[in-house]
């Protein structure tokens, strides 16, 4: 086992890389207030991350990243371009993997710059992979950023998209718009009963609760409405398949993406802003080859990325969590910055297992 | 050493309890006042009775201080993470049943399934600035369950004694909570969706995975069990 003094070590060791790279190093409040989180995230965090309360402050949340505090101190203080690291606890409930961590160190790396965002993804990458030394990790990336366009680029209502866009780290309740607005699933009973009835109001109870007549009507119109339009096409739905079944090197995924996007022209500039990201890596004097790219990766775990993401994990332990992972989060700026948005990428290194992992030990 | 079982401590579970090793061969009962909570085991050697709050029963099977107990799957579920990992399921006793529900408002005509509640409550969200309150004492097992259906702007809000209310209160726009006719919602003009409960549950017998049992321990359960025929 490697031991807290070790491992706090091991932690400034890596945050003293990222400061040599130029990172200004902050320090972060433990305690976050728990409304911005819940949200940002939904009720979902509750059963991740511990929430504490006191009668003055209301509901308050053990950090469960940085990520979060860091963006709204840049969006508040924060000069351009920037980039920080820190190095702290992270505190995460367990539930259904007992035998993880609750609580253990992150060291990360945070860069906001407006100027060239694959060179500030590659360096980001870079910088991690570099700062894990020989340890033979499997890397692996995506770009959610592709979904995203596939998804804008639906030849459907702006409501479709809308409602797809809002699940799309939701795997299940995607699937299961994109097979009802392909007519891939038949129209629940009670929804055609509702649509066919003269007055739907009629087999209803009395108005309680603070839930309008009228949001109610709105939403029968947008039913009836939603019934009206045609069916999002089988090929279209082949297409987001397709994209999302791509899982192989990152120079064959990068023609592989190529391809779909002759039938599926709104990703090219997401599959362009790829190409542009491998060039910088490779300039950086990454091996594309050995680098594995997912187009779903980091769908389920990595809420607010919404372009590249990555991840370096251990091949022969499959019950690690992954040594590091990052990602851009240009939107989580937007939400947290009040109206003012700036493009962001980060990522962060588990130092604890790091250590654990090199001395075989992990 | 003994064998600990923990029962219901009153009303009707208590009762069904009692019945249901009673019809087996193992008698039960209260001794001492009625106010008491002591009981009595005949039939096995080795098995001390202890009476306890049904809600109170998955934390001391949890904690090894009993070594087998009776209450519904719905409070071990709720109550204990990796429940199966802490507790062993030995025979549902077929009462007690009551399902775990999600209640709206009947006013609410557009809302029946998941995919209504999901949509409903972005629309809310956006309405009110705050996301959709669904009033229940079940927090774990309604966040699992609307996180694994992929249900988003909700918020949990505490309940736990008349839920039902809650919505007519203004403190809810929904509800999640146990029920076994419906009545109490109809009466509040709630109505359940039309999607499978959230969880179906009943009275079970369940025995602690990490009580410590010595030999004579053993036996008495082995014996108990055998009567009991689970």
């Amino acid at each position: 086992m490697v031991n807290r003094t070790e491992t706090r070590a091991e932690a400034l060791r890596l945050k003293s890389i990222f400061e040599a790279a130029g990172a200004q190093s902050v320090e972060m409040d433990i305690l976050q207030p728990a409304e911005v989180l819940l949200d940002l995230y939904g009720e979902d965090i509750r059963g991740r991350a511990y929430v504490t309360s006191d009668a003055l402050w209301g509901e308050q949340m053990l950090r469960p990243d940085f990520t979060v505090p860091v963006v709204q101190m840049h969006m508040n203080e924060g000069a351009e371009p920037a980039c920080y690291t820190y190095a702290g606890e992270v505190f995460r409930q367990q539930e259904d993997a007992p035998n993880r961590a609750n609580q253990y160190l992150q060291v990360g790396y945070e860069v906001f710059d407006r100027a060239n965002s694959a060179v500030a993804d590659a360096e980001v990458f870079s910088l991690i992979r570099q700062a894990l030394g020989d340890l033979p990790l499997r890397a692996a990336t995506g770009d959610i950023g592709l979904l995203m366009s596939a998804v804008a680029g639906l030849k459907t209502t702006e409501a479709r998209k809308a409602a797809l866009m809002r699940h799309i780290w939701r795997p299940r309740r995607f699937r299961w718009l994109l097979d009802r607005f392909s007519g891939r699933l038949e129209v629940p009973e009670t929804r055609a009963a509702l649509l066919s009835a003269d007055d739907p109001h009629l087999s209803g109870g009395p108005m309680i609760g603070l839930r309008s007549k009228s949001e109610i009507d709105a939403r029968i119109d947008a039913l009836r409405e939603d019934a009206a339009v045609s069916l999002i096409s089988d090929a279209e739905i082949d297409l987001i398949d397709a994209l999302l079944s791509v899982r192989e090197s990152l120079p064959a995924a990068l023609e592989h993406l190529r391809d779909i996007a002759v039938d599926m022209p709104s990703i090219e500039p997401a599959v362009e802003r790829l190409a542009l990201r491998m060039d910088a890596m490779s300039d950086r004097g990454e091996d594309l080859e050995t680098l594995d790219f997912e187009a779903s990766y980091g769908r389920t775990s990595m809420e607010y990325y919404d372009g590249f993401v990555f991840g370096f994990y251990d091949q022969s332990r499959a019950d690690l969590p992954p040594v590091a992972t990052g990602g851009r989060y240009d939107a989580l700026t937007k939400v947290l910055g009040k109206g003012d948005a700036i493009p962001a990428v980060g990522g962060v290194i588990r130092p604890e297992l790091l250590l654990g992992l090199e001395r075989g030990e992990a | 050493m003994t064998i600990k079982l923990g029962i219901p401590s009153k009303g009707r579970l208590m009762e069904k309890t009692f019945d249901w090793f009673g019809e087996r061969g193992v008698s039960m009962s209260r001794t001492g006042s009625d106010r008491e909570y002591a009981g009595a085991v005949e039939g096995v050697e080795g098995v001390q009775l202890v009476l306890l709050s049904a809600g109170e029963i998955p934390r001391e099977l949890a904690a090894g201080r009993i070594h087998l107990g009776v209450t519904g799957q719905d409070l071990i579920r709720e109550k204990l993470a990796n429940w199966s990992a802490r507790v062993e399921e030995l025979a549902e006793l077929g009462f007690g049943h009551a399902d775990l529900i999600i209640g709206v408002p009947s006013a609410w005509v557009d809302v029946d399934t998941l995919d209504d509640l999901d949509a409903a409550s972005a629309a809310f969200r956006s309405a009110h600035g705050f996301r959709l309150r669904i009033a229940t004492k079940y927090h774990r097992l309604i966040r699992d369950y609307l996180r694994e259906h992929g249900v988003a702007d909700y918020q949990l809000v505490d309940s736990q004694g008349a839920t039902e209310g809650t919505v007519k209160n203004l403190t809810a726009e929904a509800i999640a909570d146990i029920t076994s006719t419906g009545e109490t919602l109809r009466a509040n003009h709630l109505k359940i969706l039309k999607e499978e409960p959230v969880l179906r549950s009943q009275a079970t017998l369940f025995r602690s995975r990490v009580a410590e049992v010595d030999a004579a321990g053993q036996f008495a359960l082995t014996t108990l069990k055998t009567k009991l025929g689970v």
